[in-house]
């Protein structure tokens, strides 16, 4: 039987607040546990809530950034459910009035092509504390400096029909919280948390079947993995007849296998209901221009001015704004690279298989755009060979120097372009090679002609040093040769 | 409206109350009559009357994202039954 997959996400991005939502503890990461854990956090009799303005501003420009309606009237609601790691016994969080109201992001896909997913709704919440099962004595330890934390939940339609897709929005969700500032986008230490739900149905069908949601999802590459699990998971269930449980799954992506967390048909009773301690936020006009002035370049619009600006085509311009850190090392690299292409090439290139060898981000890469723009520009003029330029690149990532003019000057990489001193050596080149050279005229096959062209460069780029100009040797010796 | 004994066991033990079987008859009939008090409120016509998030005609002031709170963990861990490495000991959790 064929299926059709469907796909909706939901996703926690902590906003990267000074402070919690409704207590002035601070958020910072890092800190001893249960310092930053005020007596509002803790849910000390008497305490009362007062929700942070910076919280409210960004989930509106996140909302402005999805194209979404903003919710003038905001209203909390108490989630009751019963965990160590919740000191109230209930998560302030909204339900029925939630700050960002439908919207929706475009993601281009691999092929190409668009893909329109809806946003439901984004509403704002506290985190919860952290449990630690190490064993103390048989006990479990509580961290509560991360309860309160400011959340925004972000909930989409089931608008995805396959892993690429859901992966490639993920990716776009992650690289516009970011490009926001509102998020910090460490998926490793929990900042924006993915969970996803799946189900099947026949292909074609108008019926969704029965959903399970999947959570613990740290990386992209484990997002990928595990809805290709699940999927698979129900397609065996449902091909032999039985029926799927609607369920929370953790997937462990080191073993790529999943277990049932709790089963939604008895747990799912949370008993909603307003929160008397907390009245209604109104967001007015001038809110919202405030936080639509803060907005800055968003992945999309940078996307069309790279294309326009620096003549990039559709695919690197995309690489290259995802990730407003890339972009900006990029644009540096260009300013001082000459040639925009040729910078767009090597960030792409040499750069980005550098960092993901090592496992680095931008911001900890061991040299700057500058640098590796005063290469680039290197390589533009003719100064050094494209070999040459790796041995550059290899210097600078080292530390060798931070210039790339010094390295090529140290390492003798110039190459040289007197066009003069570069046919003296063809002579010398071809004169020694009399055999080659008769062979090459007899040919007249022009593929296995430029193959054997080839045969001459060795000698001669051993015969420059590796400093001539392998272009105008080509060049010199089309003609020396036809002669 | 009338509440069964199973919706009583099943509120108790989502509010974590311990319920012994023979309070089980007098709390079916005291819900029984709230419930039956909120079947009268459910009578009146409020299909033009927006749902009410606060008693109170007002709105929510906010507050500045300053930092205002200082660490005062020695202070409320000194009432709490058992801590360890500044950590909060509860009874073990297991999902």
């Amino acid at each position: 039987m064929q299926w059709d997959i469907v796909i909706g996400l939901e996703i926690h991005a902590q906003l990267a607040t000074k402070t919690k939502i409704f207590s002035g503890s601070s958020t910072a990461f890092g800190a001893e546990p249960n310092t930053q854990a005020s007596a509002v956090d803790l849910a000390m009799p008497g305490t009362l809530p007062v929700p942070n303005e910076q919280a409210f501003r960004y989930a509106v420009m996140f909302g402005l950034a999805v194209n979404a309606e903003i919710g003038r009237r905001s209203v909390f609601d108490r989630k009751n459910y019963f965990y160590p790691d919740l000191p109230k016994g209930y998560q302030t969080t909204q339900l029925d009035h939630p700050i960002v109201g439908p919207g929706f992001v475009d993601v281009d896909l691999a092929d190409g092509s668009s893909k329109r997913v809806r946003i439901h709704h984004a509403h704002l919440e506290e985190d919860a504390g952290k449990s630690l099962h190490e064993d103390f004595h048989g006990m479990t330890g509580i961290d509560l400096n991360r309860a309160g934390t400011p959340l925004i939940e972000i909930v989409t339609e089931p608008d995805m029909n396959s892993a690429e897709e859901a992966v490639a929005f993920a990716k776009k969700l992650h690289s516009l919280v970011s490009s926001l500032g509102i998020c910090d986008g460490d998926m490793s230490q929990g900042s924006l948390r993915f969970d996803v739900n799946i189900s099947l149905k026949p292909k074609g069908s108008d019926t969704l079947g029965t959903r399970t949601e999947t959570k613990n999802l740290n990386s992209f590459r484990f997002m990928e993995q595990a809805i290709a699990h699940e999927v698979e998971r129900q397609m065996d269930i449902l091909e032999d007849g039985g029926r799927i449980i609607q369920e929370t799954r953790l997937y462990n992506g080191d073993r790529d296998e999943s277990r049932s967390m709790r089963s939604k048909e008895e747990a799912n009773d949370y008993r909603y209901f307003p929160c008397p301690d907390l009245l209604p936020v109104v967001i007015d006009d001038a809110f919202i221009e405030s936080a639509r002035d803060l907005l800055p370049e968003l992945p999309d619009e940078r996307k069309a001015r790279f294309k326009e600006q620096y003549g990039l085509n559709d695919y690197d311009a995309r690489l290259l704004s995802d990730d407003a850190r890339m972009a900006a090392f990029f644009e540096e690299t260009a300013s001082h690279g000459k040639d925009a292409k040729l910078a767009a090439n090597w960030v792409l290139g040499e750069f980005s298989a550098r960092l993901n060898a090592e496992d680095k981000s931008v911001a900890q890469a061991p040299i700057s755009g500058t640098q590796l723009g005063q290469l680039v520009a290197r390589i533009a003029d003719n100064t050094v060979s494209s070999s040459g330029a790796k041995k550059v690149f290899e210097a600078l990532w080292n530390g060798d120097s931070n210039n790339a003019d010094a390295i090529i000057e140290a390492q003798g990489l110039k190459q040289v372009s007197d066009t003069g001193a570069l046919e003296q050596m063809v002579d010398e080149v071809l004169a020694g090679m009399p055999d080659q050279v008769a062979q090459y005229q007899q040919e007249t096959d022009p593929k296995k002609q430029k193959k054997m062209l080839g045969g001459f460069m060795g000698p001669l780029m051993k015969a420059s040093k590796g400093q001539g100009n392998p272009k105008l040797f080509t060049e010199i010796l089309l003609i020396k040769l036809s002669d | 409206m009338t509440i069964s004994r199973e919706d009583i066991e099943k509120v108790a033990v989502l509010a974590r109350i311990r319920l012994d079987e023979e309070q089980i008859p007098a709390l079916e009939n005291d819900l029984g009559n709230i419930l039956s008090l909120v079947d009268q409120l459910s009578a009146a016509d409020t299909d033009n009357v927006e749902p009410l998030a606060h008693p109170l005609d007002a709105v929510q002031r906010l507050r500045a994202d300053q930092v205002t709170e200082t660490n005062q963990r020695e202070a409320f861990q000194a009432i709490a039954p058992a801590t360890e490495d500044g950590l909060y000991l509860v009874p073990r959790v297991i999902e």
